[in-house]
């Protein structure tokens, strides 16, 4: 399995009259992309704001953040199950939009939306405030069920990446970059040496704002399963899903899934990636045995010797994670976990859930209950006034000089369990 | 929580679908729940059907309270 | 120049043995024993105006006095600092240069400095208020620690960054902060995977938490004589949340009037936990705070009585510390108010 990453490097978005990507520049269309999203009759309304890198702006309540890609070549189309059909990807040329990406707001659907600053002390906690980002606000019909609404936000998101990135449709790109993956007996013979590692992607299906889509099928009620990894970079997996948004996988964080990219990075170098296993994270007891079971055994069927496990949320998927941790040490597999933690405001509470004695490597993306004041910004994008609700803010969090006060469980991405962003915790 | 109140001499039972964390944070008393989203309840069954499950498991978990156990317990 | 106020035992004070562990303290100017040669590392830049004696065993049986009488010794100094120490394994030793230390800083508002072996149980209590440095299990390692204890004064005198544990060798003081690092999560997730297959070192980003355990309490004898009331972290407040409880990492619980209620229904009540799908919980809250059912075992007499008000705050990544502190003072309510037992319901 072969996959090309076009790369075409986004320098500024502009509202024009046609859309087009030329220079560096992403031409947009309102009216026309409006129309696109507005085939949704649940939409009642849309509109369309640009946030650049370094200006005082603020995007607030965000549900889900998406990097613009289109499949210029091969299989299928990019996120399979929504815009593409449900045919298989992963494979031919994919034009990606680098430094740019799509953050949908408008209409909170419910708590766990977050915010996006584009300067200020707020933008070191992520990467999206270096991106040019497109914000399509989405006011749905009246009388919409929260679940409804839900969809309509996250597919019209998934609508606006690609169209951004169709527009890059055969022409050349800035950079280019091919993946291979080969298939698992054929790896095995080629890297007899190599220790074979298995990447357990750990997957949300707890119920509105924490659901993830394969191929557009709900993760709720699957048994453990596998994907290829060049799937993942075409959008197989997508974001239905909050949790906190200092830590819910958004769909860009599916989309360039950072340990897919290391691990593919070092196929057949230092390990032999075998493959990626997705294990959802239910709300019952049950359901969490069972696929961490499943998941381990799948690990033990392929041969595995190692496995690096990321979660999504937090609380209750710590035994997710234990679980696997555990299942999978029991059968000689060595494992690391990708997590994070809120260990309180001061850092000194236990940062997990749950724990086990056999996670003795253990990678910290960040405590999201750190406490910060966020600089007033000159514009917000959206409804500033969200954040006493959201994951992270309270009810005093806007402050009379227009600061924000707020965990940064708050900010989109900051302590994101799949390692996409470059924050740790250390003891003092 | 629980352990907190356990402390105080009043005995507390935790009711709670992801047993695991209550077991590791150190609950004594601790009586499995339905599903995160609805621990006493099942939106899967018809209304009264619905309410007898929930007077049971409360009925088990009044009962974990009369219960003498000298170490963490899962009813 | 800035002054420092030295404590020290009767041993190191050069005052005697155990003979003299009875010892009120003493004030004497300039440095003394150890903190001769402290005051050599500290050079210009400081200089220890006084030196404070006390027994261990006079310290250790009237704390409070002793403490008195010695913040009493030091103020008229007006130092920038105060030392303990260093004072190795010696436990009586140990828990007074941690007490002098957290004593002074509370009391002058200055920096403080100790430095103990890490087992000694005054590092034990007092490693979260007040720097301790690690030395070694004996005085064997003075020569050793007498430099580190002048430079990190220094340090703290100056007001300059203080670093991590592991570069300035004090004792871990349990505050976990964020720092932006070069590599992303994933990269280091794969490059602790791979030294772990390779059997090499590795050091886990986040060391396993132990939570203490505790007894459990004294079954209720006869439930249809108790006071029974109910408990959630489900975040089921009174419709329009009025204590405005947050939907995470909540900072209070709120205590709430069911006195006639037989059930909870979606118009009255609502959940504010942001960490579930709130649709069950809002079309009937008693999925997660069960009062329809409690009130009925009430009614065919299975419980002598439910309180009539349930305690209420929000589970979702709520820090363990703000846990314990709200049970605290909903314990400290239920012994007030008679309640012998508690049900507990959480998502």
């Amino acid at each position: 399995m072969k996959l090309t990453l076009n790369k075409f490097y986004v320098k500024d978005i502009q509202f024009a009259q046609k859309s087009a990507f030329a220079d560096g520049i992403l031409y947009v269309d309102k009216k026309e992309l409006a129309e696109y999203l507005m085939e949704d009759p649940n939409i009642q309304s849309v509109d369309f704001d640009i946030a650049r890198p370094g200006e005082s702006v603020r995007i607030i309540p965000i549900k889900d953040v998406i990097q613009p890609r289109y499949k210029q070549s091969g299989t299928g189309q990019i996120f399979p199950g929504f815009v593409g059909d449900v045919e298989t990807v992963g494979n031919g040329q994919t034009n990606v939009l680098e430094d740019c990406c799509v953050a949908t707001s408008g209409k909170i659907v419910a708590f766990q939306e977050g915010i996006i600053d584009m300067c200020g002390l707020g933008a070191t906690y992520n990467s999206f405030s270096k991106m040019n980002i497109l914000v399509p606000l989405i006011y749905p019909v009246e009388g919409l069920d929260k679940h409804t609404h839900e969809a309509t936000v996250r597919v019209a998101g998934l609508k606006t990446a690609a169209y951004m990135a169709k527009q890059t449709l055969n022409q050349n790109p800035d950079a280019s970059e091919t993946y291979e993956h080969e298939s698992i007996l054929e790896m095995g013979a080629k890297y007899k040496d190599l220790p074979k590692v298995v990447y357990v992607d750990m997957v949300q299906c707890q119920g509105l704002m924490h659901d993830t889509y394969v191929y557009g099928l709900n993760v709720k009620g699957i048994l453990s399963t596998m994907i290829g990894p060049l799937e993942v970079l075409d959008g197989a997996i997508i974001s239905g899903n909050c949790a906190a948004p200092g830590h819910k996988n958004a769909t860009i964080h599916h989309e360039c899934n950072p340990v897919i990219m290391e691990l593919l990075k070092r196929h057949g170098k230092d390990l032999c990636f075998v493959g990626v296993l997705l294990n959802n994270e239910s709300a019952m007891l049950t359901e969490k045995k069972r696929a961490a079971y499943y998941t381990s055994n799948l690990s033990q069927l392929l041969g595995a010797d190692g496995m690096i496990i990321t979660e999504e949320g937090g609380g209750n998927p710590e035994t997710d994670l234990m679980l696997n941790c555990r299942f999978h040490e029991k059968k000689g597999i060595k494992t690391v976990l990708i997590t994070d933690e809120y260990c309180g405001r001061d850092g000194a509470s236990q940062g997990l859930a749950d724990v086990t004695p056999e996670a003795d490597a253990v990678v910290t993306n960040g405590n999201g209950n750190q406490f910060v004041v966020l600089p007033k910004m000159d514009r917000v994008i959206g409804d500033v006034e969200t954040v006493k609700i959201i994951t992270g803010g309270n009810a005093n969090s806007i402050g009379q000089d227009g600061s924000l006060s707020v965990e940064i469980a708050a900010i989109m991405g900051s302590c994101c369990e799949m390692g996409y962003e470059h924050m740790t915790t250390r003891l003092r | 929580m629980a352990k907190t109140i356990e402390s105080f001499g009043i005995p507390c039972v935790h009711i709670c679908s992801i047993v695991p964390i209550s077991e590791a944070v150190g609950a004594n008393r601790i009586l499995p729940a339905t599903a995160i989203p609805y621990p006493t309840g099942d939106p899967n069954l018809p209304k009264d059907e619905e309410f007898k499950l929930r007077k049971k498991m409360v009925l088990r978990a009044l009962n974990t309270l009369t219960v003498d156990i000298q170490k963490q317990t899962v009813f | 120049m800035k002054k420092i106020v030295h404590y020290l035992n009767q041993f190191y004070g050069q005052l005697g043995g155990e003979e003299k562990a009875d010892l009120k303290p003493i004030l004497k100017e300039g440095p003394v024993g150890p903190g001769m040669a402290l005051a050599e590392v500290l050079g210009q830049e400081a200089a220890i105006a006084a030196t404070v004696i006390c027994g261990d065993n006079y310290f250790a049986d009237h704390q409070d006095e002793a403490l008195a009488e010695i913040l009493d010794m030091i103020a008229p100094y007006e130092p920038d600092m105060v030392i303990a120490g260093p004072g190795f394994n010696a436990g009586r030793y140990g828990l007074a240069c941690g007490a002098v230390c957290s004593a002074a800083k509370e009391k002058f508002h200055i920096p403080v400095l100790t430095a103990l072996y890490p087992e000694n149980p005054g590092a034990e209590m007092y490693h979260k208020p007040v720097y301790i440095l690690k030395t070694a299990i004996s005085a064997t390692g003075m020569r050793k620690i007498i430099p580190v204890m002048g430079k990190f004064a220094l340090k703290l005198l100056k007001g300059e960054e203080v670093g991590f544990p592991e570069e300035e060798g004090y004792i871990p003081q349990g505050y976990r902060v964020n720092v932006h690092t070069v590599q992303n999560g994933a990269e280091r997730g794969v490059d602790m995977l791979v030294k772990k297959l390779r059997g090499e070192h590795f050091v886990t980003e986040l060391p396993m938490p132990v939570f203490d355990r505790v007894p459990p309490a004294p079954p209720v004898k006869d439930l249809t004589k108790a006071k029974i009331a109910m408990v959630t972290s489900g975040g089921i407040v009174p419709k329009g949340n009025p204590d405005h409880i947050e939907s995470a990492n909540a900072s209070r619980y709120g205590i709430y009037d069911i006195t006639g209620l037989d059930d909870l229904t979606g118009d009255a009540f609502m959940t504010v936990h942001g960490g579930y799908d709130p649709v069950y919980a809002t079309e009937d809250p008693d999925r997660v705070l069960p009062l329809d059912a409690m009130r009925q075992i009430e009614k065919e007499g299975g419980i002598g009585e439910l309180y009539n008000y349930y305690y209420a705050t929000v589970g979702n990544t709520t820090a363990v510390s703000s846990a314990k502190k709200f049970a605290t003072e909903i314990a400290q309510d239920m012994l007030r108010k008679g309640i012998q037992a508690a049900i507990l319901t959480s998502n």
